[in-house]
């Protein structure tokens, strides 16, 4: 029943991050300077022809009060209709669907490769000697600083050019994905694995576990059995990390690697000022963070029920 | 023979020496206690016992058994054998010496899949049994809940239950009852007293050597790392040999060391007799969030005069103490100071009710050094600029302290100054109360007892009135001169503090003074 | 140990701000010569670092590119900083309208990722060394403004600022002399670290052709060309990127110490 009310509390506030968001696309379009029309279209230098001018003027009710066509913005977006890409001449929907595969296929391996990366490195490393926690803090420190356009360049030059062991452009097949996914997992290792060894090191020096060493547990019962599920809380309290990590790093990636995706279409469209697809990335980013924090949410319930009551 | 035999142990941390030396014998049956205030080395000398003394411990022993078992040769997986199999230990604080993340039951099941061959369901029987037996009601129940949804009494009961869970020769309890309301502690010693009665020896550290009178065969007295006296228990509170032994003795409040000084031998100067009026609280109380936490409360405090709060955890004291404060609106009833009520916005006022607290630190500005902690108050009381120093100094000289201290940190000085600094600044506004909410409940004994002191020389001194929140009998025994007992948000009884403790009238009264510990029961 | 690495990142960071302000002290190069007999050549002793396309030195590109890529850290941290203190603040000290209006936008403005937002702003408002600085500038309020509000919060609620009101100091007086300062030190301290976060967006847009256009050097841009070449020159692609890290690693260490010190903990 609780945990219902939560997840009803949570869906309320989810909505109205993508209210906002909805809103925020309609005050771009409208508040970017020029005439709206001309700033769907792709701005002065897209020199579009009157007839398409009309339509749109058309389509976005341009002529009509703003309030009129905010109802109208909104309820083309509950519809799902996210407007048209004049540049590519297709739905905006239709042109992230197209990208959508290549990027999730991206991103979920990535992001289990970091986690899993940084969960080992943590849970083996954690109150260990000197030596060991250093040389850990140091390489955490230096992926978690390289830019992953600079990392991806350093794996191409090793991996592709001087090894040739993966190829440097595509997005078909396994070995496509070897590199990049490396490179957008590496930094995320990187900062979690800092965050984790962190908590870890801090819960290993709670009285409860001394307490679970006093009844002669082994030290890794004590570290996966107790310590682990405390060091995990920080982790998912970083969710608009994760997402944004992901999904930035998926713009480089995909744009380093000559990758199909979200993220190349989104610097294409940038370039070309075609704000209806720039706009549509950014409605589609802001529903997978409401839809991952909702998850995210409920997995933090279950590793912390102390928070049931509080919910 | 003994089942644990400890000869010249000797423990550092990187260069500091903690333990230096030291030497006992623990009987089949026996309860020995260790006792010291904290830095003594007691809790690390326990902790060595089970092979946990710490990271960068470095640790040497002319002899270290355990059941004629050589524990200084011993590796990990020995250790592991020893620890809550043979030797079962109970930590300080049961509040965080249970998982928050797990449920108490697979705590206690923990010990038996490491030290028994039971099956499954066969531990989970024996978990009920033992947590049955430690006197945890409806333990069918409380094995599936988190310790968060256990009251502090009950955690700590199932503590005990898990370290007595593989039927261990020996039991350790570090200060198994300090964070603890005295009726539980009451009951948890009890339940310690039981564990010896089956047989087990039963090692007991603790500050507070009321608390292992009742419990303890012998008493060994630790000061900076080594054991200065060791004997009966009975011998060694009333026949202490060593001088540190005769202090700690003498610092513990209680009735009979009324209108003596605890921190030396010094005699006590006669109080003047309480003057007029100065607070008067009629009818008060409020509520959070629909729940009343204090309820028709009233009191009245006179200029010199210590009047005392007493009560358990949530039974409303802070709460009062706040509102005597001004800092919580009362929502019925009123507050009147020097004849006027509380008003918001009287800073004259504001000036005259002055508070102390339990965590001096936390109540500093961490920026802030003791200099600028006093100018601050003595901005706001008007004195002028130039005057500020020397009132500063004449304020910490006061209170036991010197001009050599303006320039420290808070977090530079020792609990006891910082708690000396707090009174100071308490003081600079020139108020005629004093609120002070647990101000000796986080020092140590000798360090309670020279603050203890302090207060009661300032209050001669300046005729300052007292409203003295605490959940130690003992200490409001000694200080007080009238006292309110809280439960529940009520006052439940309130009178004089000789009536009060030696013929309780309400039956929570009665509860609560048969539970104080007592040097005597020994 | 610790201490060694602490001073070294001390000394990096000292001599990043050195080459900004006087670049000519660490190289002679012009780094905007081109030199067609000259193109993409390895590391010698007349170039250290090797050359670029058009045969210009890139140990000058780099040493001339520290003014750019640091004031892109620097500057899209304090517009973050300053906005999203301010909002912080406004909502920390504010009334529960005010907190709730501020904090539930923040809320949204969360919800996009930092590049995204970014992005958005360099659509909207064109590329380019200041757009580029504003754009992620604006993408970190959300996140100081929360950070200040919580800061706010917890020494409003705590027990000094309490004993200073039992004092009888009047609210604005509690607010400037406790509430403030002990707010912004901790504030400031995590924006050193998100000087370094910062620097990498930036060079990030750059990478993207949205930040600094060329020929001016700056980090980024340097490697968004470098990627067509780095099959034929490694140290093209190589040494921008370690300035890069090497900065962001120096500008971390050194906030991480000062977060240290202001706990109480030695470094």
């Amino acid at each position: 029943m609780r945990t219902l009310r939560f997840v009803g509390w949570r869906l309320l506030a989810g909505i109205g991050v993508l209210w906002g968001a909805a809103t925020l696309t309609f005050l771009v379009l409208h508040f970017t300077p020029g005439d709206p029309a001309e700033v769907i279209v792709g701005g002065e230098g897209a020199a579009p022809t009157p007839e398409v001018l009309a339509q749109v003027t058309a389509e976005y009710g341009l002529d009509r009060p703003w309030y009129e066509q905010y109802a109208a913005h909104l309820g083309r977006i509950v519809t799902g209709d996210f407007g048209t890409s004049y540049r590519l001449h297709t739905p905006v929907t239709r042109a992230i669907g197209e990208q959508a595969a290549a990027t999730v296929e991206l991103a979920l391996t990535a992001a289990v490769a970091g986690l899993v990366l940084a969960v080992a490195v943590a849970l083996f490393t954690a109150k260990r000697r000197r030596w060991v926690r250093g040389l850990a803090a140091g390489a955490e420190l230096l992926v978690a600083s390289t830019p992953t356009f600079w990392l991806g360049i350093v794996l191409l030059t090793v991996f592709s050019f001087g090894l040739r062991l993966f190829p440097a452009t595509g997005s078909h097949g396994v070995a496509s994905l070897v590199l990049p996914a490396l490179c957008l997992a590496l930094p995320i290792a990187g900062v979690l694995g800092h965050v984790l060894r962190e908590a870890l090191e801090e819960v290993l020096d709670e009285p409860f576990v001394v307490s679970a060493r006093a009844r002669g547990l082994s030290d890794t019962a004590v570290r996966v059995r107790h310590a682990l599920r405390h060091a995990l809380t920080p982790l998912v309290t970083m969710t608009g990390y994760w997402v944004g990590a992901l999904l930035g790093g998926a713009v480089i990636t995909e744009t380093l690697f000559t990758r199909q995706g979200i993220g190349r279409l989104l610097v294409s469209a940038v370039n070309a000022k075609d704000l209806p697809v720039v706009l549509g990335v950014v409605l589609l980013s802001a529903l997978v963070y409401v839809l991952v924090n909702l998850v995210v949410d409920l997995l933090y319930l279950a590793i912390d029920p102390r928070l049931k009551e509080a919910a | 023979m003994s089942v644990v035999k400890v000869e010249d142990l000797r423990v550092r941390f990187g260069d500091t020496p903690v333990v230096r030396g030291v030497s006992f014998e623990i009987a089949a049956g026996e309860c020995l206690a260790l006792v010291g205030e904290s830095g003594s080395g007691k809790s690390v000398t326990a902790r060595t016992l089970v092979g946990l003394t710490g990271e960068g411990a470095r640790v040497e022993a002319g002899g270290l058994a355990f059941a004629g078992q050589d524990l200084t040769r011993l590796r990990e997986r020995g250790w592991r054998r020893l620890r809550g199999g043979r030797i079962g230990f109970v930590l300080q604080d049961a509040l965080v010496s249970l998982d928050p993340l797990r449920k108490v039951g697979k705590e206690i099941e923990e010990v038996l899949a490491a030290h028994t061959d039971l099956p499954g369901p066969a531990r989970r029987a024996r978990v009920r049994e033992l947590l049955a037996s430690a006197g945890v009601p409806d333990p069918e129940l409380r094995a599936g809940q988190l310790p968060h949804e256990l009251s502090g009494g009950l955690r700590q009961r199932a503590l005990i239950a898990a370290a007595v869970a593989a039927d261990p020769e020996l039991v350790i309890a570090d200060e198994p009852t300090t964070a603890l309301d005295v009726t539980i502690q009451a009951q948890v010693l009890d339940l310690l007293a039981g564990i010896k009665h089956e047989g087990r020896s039963l090692l007991v550290i603790s500050h507070d050597l009321a608390v292992v009178a009742r419990l303890a065969d012998r008493v060994a007295v630790m000061k900076d790392g080594v054991i200065v006296e060791q004997g009966p228990t009975a011998r060694v509170l009333t026949e202490p040999a060593h001088d540190y032994t005769r202090q700690l003795l003498r610092a513990i409040p209680a009735e009979h060391t009324k209108g003596t000084r605890l921190s030396d031998a010094a005699p006590a100067a006669p109080r003047p007799a309480p003057g007029e009026v100065v607070v008067r609280a009629e009818g008060i109380g409020t509520s959070f969030g629909g729940r009343a936490a204090v309820q028709e409360v009233s009191f009245t405090l006179r200029q010199g005069e210590t009047l005392g709060i007493v009560g358990e955890s949530g039974s409303g004291k802070t709460t009062t103490a706040r509102i005597a404060l001004g800092l919580t609106p009362p929502d019925t009833g009123t507050v009147e100071v020097h004849g006027r009520p509380w008003t918001r916005r009287d800073r004259a006022q504001r000036r005259d009710v002055q508070v102390v607290y339990q965590d001096p630190l936390a109540s500093f500005d961490p920026r802030y050094t003791v200099a600028k902690v006093l100018a601050e108050a003595l901005t706001v009381a008007g004195v002028p600029r130039e005057r500020r120093r020397g009132r500063a100094v004449e304020l910490l000289e006061l209170v036991g302290l010197g001009a050599e201290h303006l320039a420290r940190r808070p977090l530079r000085l020792s609990g006891g100054q910082r708690q000396r600094v707090a009174i100071a600044r308490a003081l600079a506004p020139g108020p005629s109360v004093i609120v002070c909410d647990e101000p000796v409940s986080a020092l140590d004994v000798s360090v309670q007892a020279q603050v203890l002191d302090l207060l009661e020389d300032v209050q001669r001194e300046t005729g300052v009135a007292y409203l003295f929140i605490s959940h130690d009998l003992g200490v409001v025994h000694h200080l007080c001169d009238r006292v309110l007992v809280m439960k529940d948000g009520h006052v439940v009884e309130e009178g004089p503090v000789e009536t009060v403790f030696n013929e309780p009238a309400h039956p929570y009264t009665r509860e609560l003074v048969a539970a104080i510990p007592r040097l005597a029961a020994a | 140990m610790k201490r060694l690495g602490l001073y070294l990142a001390a000394a990096v960071l000292t001599l990043l701000v050195l080459a900004a302000l006087a670049p000519g002290l660490f190289t002679g190069h012009d780094p905007l010569a081109v030199d067609s007999g000259q193109t993409l050549r390895p590391p010698s002793a007349e170039h250290l670092l090797g050359t670029d396309e058009n045969g210009r030195d890139v140990l000058a590109r780099i040493v001339h590119g520290t003014r750019t890529s640091l004031l892109l850290g620097f500057g899209a941290i304090a517009v973050a900083l300053v906005f999203g203190g301010l909002l912080g603040l406004a909502a920390g000290l504010g009334n529960r309208v005010v907190e709730n209006v501020i904090m539930r936008l923040s809320d949204i403005g969360l919800a996009f990722p930092e590049l995204l937002l970014a992005l958005v702003v360099i659509t909207v408002a064109g590329g380019g060394t200041a757009n580029a600085i504003l754009a992620i500038g604006v993408a970190g309020i959300p996140s100081y403004a929360r950070l200040v509000r919580a800061q706010t919060l917890s020494i409003r609620r705590s027990s000094y600022v309490e004993a200073a009101y039992a004092l009888g100091l009047s609210a604005p007086r509690v607010v400037l002399r406790h509430v403030l300062p002990n707010a912004v030190k901790p504030v400031l301290i995590l924006a050193t670290i998100g000087v370094g976060t910062a620097l990498v967006a930036g060079s990030a847009l750059s990478f993207l052709g949205l930040g600094t256009p060329p020929p001016e050097p700056e980090w980024g841009s340097m490697l968004s060309t470098a990627r067509n070449f780095i099959s034929r020159a490694w140290w093209y692609g190589l040494f921008p990127g370690a300035a890069i890290t090497l900065t962001v690693i120096s500008v971390t260490v050194v906030g991480r110490a000062l977060r240290l010190r202001s706990e109480g903990r030695t470094p």
